[in-house]
């Protein structure tokens, strides 16, 4: 156990170097530099301008440069935005990675408390209308894309209905304590939903799916050949069994949900890393960019790491590999 | 070799009446299963409309989509423009019929490339394992870290100018490593095979190996993993036109005519702006996946999902 948990970190640490090579690499690649624009300021003359160059370390070798820049961002360093001028990185993504992470967890949290029930209801009522029902809210899900969902439940839910509001994170200002909180979760609803949409779908069909195989195997056989009543072979045998896969598919959701915000946040012009990370992108802010895309690959490779371990507890057969 | 097979089956007519009605390839049986599912069918028929929609685009629309008419923008539908007009003054029913030319256009392209990859990748890692495998697997497992979305959009800010072809590269680029993992478990399970040892024992090169034994027998995933996978791009390529770095205006895609439908006002008001083509993507990859389904069913009647 403790020896596959070590295992597994030690294989995590060359992951997370790879990373930041990568986004080093790209950061590189992208055409000019923090400097550019005083290069083609006529009023700055050549020789001040190198020696800016040679203060930032830009004309130092490659290598040196990514050990330099590993260091600052290992302190929380990322430099300064070019969009937002001076301001720095850090800043502008603490400002609203709180933002992206309460959206994420409720669409989890939408997506578990959905898709799990239905998906062990649609299991033990095989071709019932109800799961038949199910099935067809699953190929739904899964082909509509996560933009014409957000608004189509703008269109539908704020708009027709009035029940909810459309965009932002809160309308009235002066809120404080409980009504503050109503009103955050208010603004939640939709955008909640719409990213959790796609992966609830695909969860209620993987749980289906799980359980019948586990509902074939021999020990269900066994237990309900020993007398036990049907509840407890499906919560105590079916279930524990069929919920393992589902964990280690939950550690790479992490990913599809903080991916699939970028454009849900979008959609409802709701201020997280995704509406940062596109404004970035038009107005080619690389520092920025490269912040998030780090921030991000490291959270997948946690989550996965996390996933990993959490699925070697759970399951012991895991740890003689 | 093949000569001397055929003229045998010559001299034999019984013989061969006999073989083709009694055996048919694992291919056809396939196709035979294919063809009795009845949403395969109905995929295969919507998805067979939007084709026929997209070739004649020219004769079904009634306007240029490209053209804008000032003096009448964001106008409901009429007798002369069905679905209204967009923002621009642009025709909104002939951007939807020739959107459907580039939707589908890029989806399938960017579809071929990433199997092309994917499958080249996948066929090299399973059929020469050790070192070969380890390397390509580990640049897969890094390529699925890095989050899609992110790394396509910083491609593209990096690369500014967006082209259709420059589009579906970045789009191949990106998304081969889930293809190339099917793949290299296909090969991995087929290199155990006694076929396989007994091809190379009569001294079959390594391209005769994996393009006579290894990929017929891997056609099955194959075929299903691109079916799913251009119903995947074309979500991904609307997505991103949606946001506005996909195929830039005035060329129309269903993405970015549904990008109007981020204004407010036209998505409360004008909903022949941005409704027909949201659905006209989920239709399309509805019927995508449908036939996506039906195809891994008839390859592999075992399963059960």
């Amino acid at each position: 156990m403790h020896k596959y948990i070590t295992r597994r970190i030690l294989q995590f640490i060359p992951m997370l170097f790879v990373i930041t090579i990568i986004v080093f690499g790209l950061a590189k690649a992208a055409p000019g530099d923090p400097l550019t624009g005083e290069r083609l300021d006529p009023r700055i003359d050549p020789a001040v301008y190198e020696e800016r160059r040679e203060a930032l370390g830009l004309n130092d070798p490659i290598h040196i440069q990514y050990w330099n820049w590993l260091s600052s961002v290992a302190t929380g360093d990322f430099g300064t935005s070019l969009q937002y001028t001076g301001r720095p990185v850090l800043e502008l993504i603490t400002a609203r990675i709180w933002n992206t992470l309460y959206l994420s967890l409720f669409a989890l949290g939408v997506t578990l408390a959905i898709a799990i029930p239905i998906g062990i209801y649609s299991a033990t009522k095989k071709y019932s209308l109800f799961d038949y029902g199910a099935t067809t809210f699953a190929f739904l899900g899964l082909a509509t894309p996560n933009f014409f969902a957000g608004l189509l439940a703008i269109y539908v839910f704020s708009f027709l209905f009035g029940w909810f509001p459309a965009q932002g994170t809160s309308t009235t200002i002066g809120l404080t304590g409980f009504e503050l909180f109503i009103d955050k979760l208010r603004h939640l609803v939709l955008p909640g939903f719409t990213l959790g949409l796609a992966s609830t779908a695909a969860y209620m069909r993987y749980m289906r799916t799980e359980i019948l195989e586990v509902k074939g195997s021999d020990f269900i056989r066994t237990a309900h050949a020993k007398g036990l009543s049907s509840q407890s072979v499906l919560y105590k045998h079916t279930l524990r069994n069929a919920l393992i896969p589902i964990i280690t598919l939950l550690g790479l959701e992490f990913g599809t949900l903080l991916s699939g915000a970028v454009i849900t946040e979008r959609v409802f012009n709701y201020p997280g890393l995704g509406t940062l990370f596109i404004g970035a992108i038009s107005n080619r802010d690389y520092p920025v960019i490269m912040a998030i895309n780090l921030i991000l690959g490291v959270s997948i490779l946690v989550g996965n790491l996390l996933a990993d371990i959490f699925y070697a507890i759970v399951d012991p057969r895991i740890r003689y590999d | 070799m093949e000569t001397q097979v055929q003229n045998n089956m010559d001299a034999n007519p019984d013989l061969t009446a006999q073989t083709t009605e009694k055996s048919l390839s694992p291919f056809q049986l396939a196709m035979r299963r294919f063809l009795k599912n009845k949403l395969a069918i109905a995929g295969l028929i919507i998805l067979t409309i939007f084709v026929i929609v997209a070739v004649f685009a020219d004769v079904i629309a009634t306007h240029n989509p490209t053209e804008s008419n000032m003096l009448k923008v964001e106008a409901k539908g009429d007798a002369e423009n069905w679905l209204g007009t967009d923002s621009s003054g642009r025709d909104n029913f002939s951007r939807l019929v020739h959107g459907s030319r580039i939707s589908l256009t890029i989806g399938f392209f960017a579809m071929l490339c990433t199997v092309v990859v994917g499958t080249l990748l996948g066929s090299i890692a399973g059929y020469y394992g050790g070192r070969v495998d380890g390397a390509i697997m580990r640049f897969t497992d890094i390529m699925l870290i890095l989050p899609f979305l992110l790394l396509v959009l910083t491609l593209i800010a990096i690369i500014e100018k967006i082209t259709i072809t420059i589009f579906i590269v970045i789009i191949a680029l990106t998304s081969w490593p889930n293809l190339t993992r099917i793949i290299r478990a296909t090969f991995l399970s087929l290199r155990e095979k006694e076929y396989i040892l007994g091809a190379r024992s009569i001294g079959a090169s390594d391209i005769r190996i994996i393009f006579k034994h290894f990929l017929p027998n891997a056609i099955g995933p194959i075929i299903v993993n691109a079916t799913l996978m251009m119903a995947n791009m074309i979500i991904i390529e609307s997505a991103l036109s949606f946001i506005g770095f996909g195929i830039p205006q005035p060329t129309p895609t269903w993405g970015n005519m549904i990008t109007e439908a981020t204004s407010l006002r036209i998505l409360e008001n004008n909903w022949e702006a941005w409704l027909p083509p949201g659905l006209a993507i989920l239709l399309t990859v509805l019927a995508i996946n449908f036939i996506g389904d039906g195809l891994r069913d008839a390859f592999d009647p075992k399963s059960n999902h």
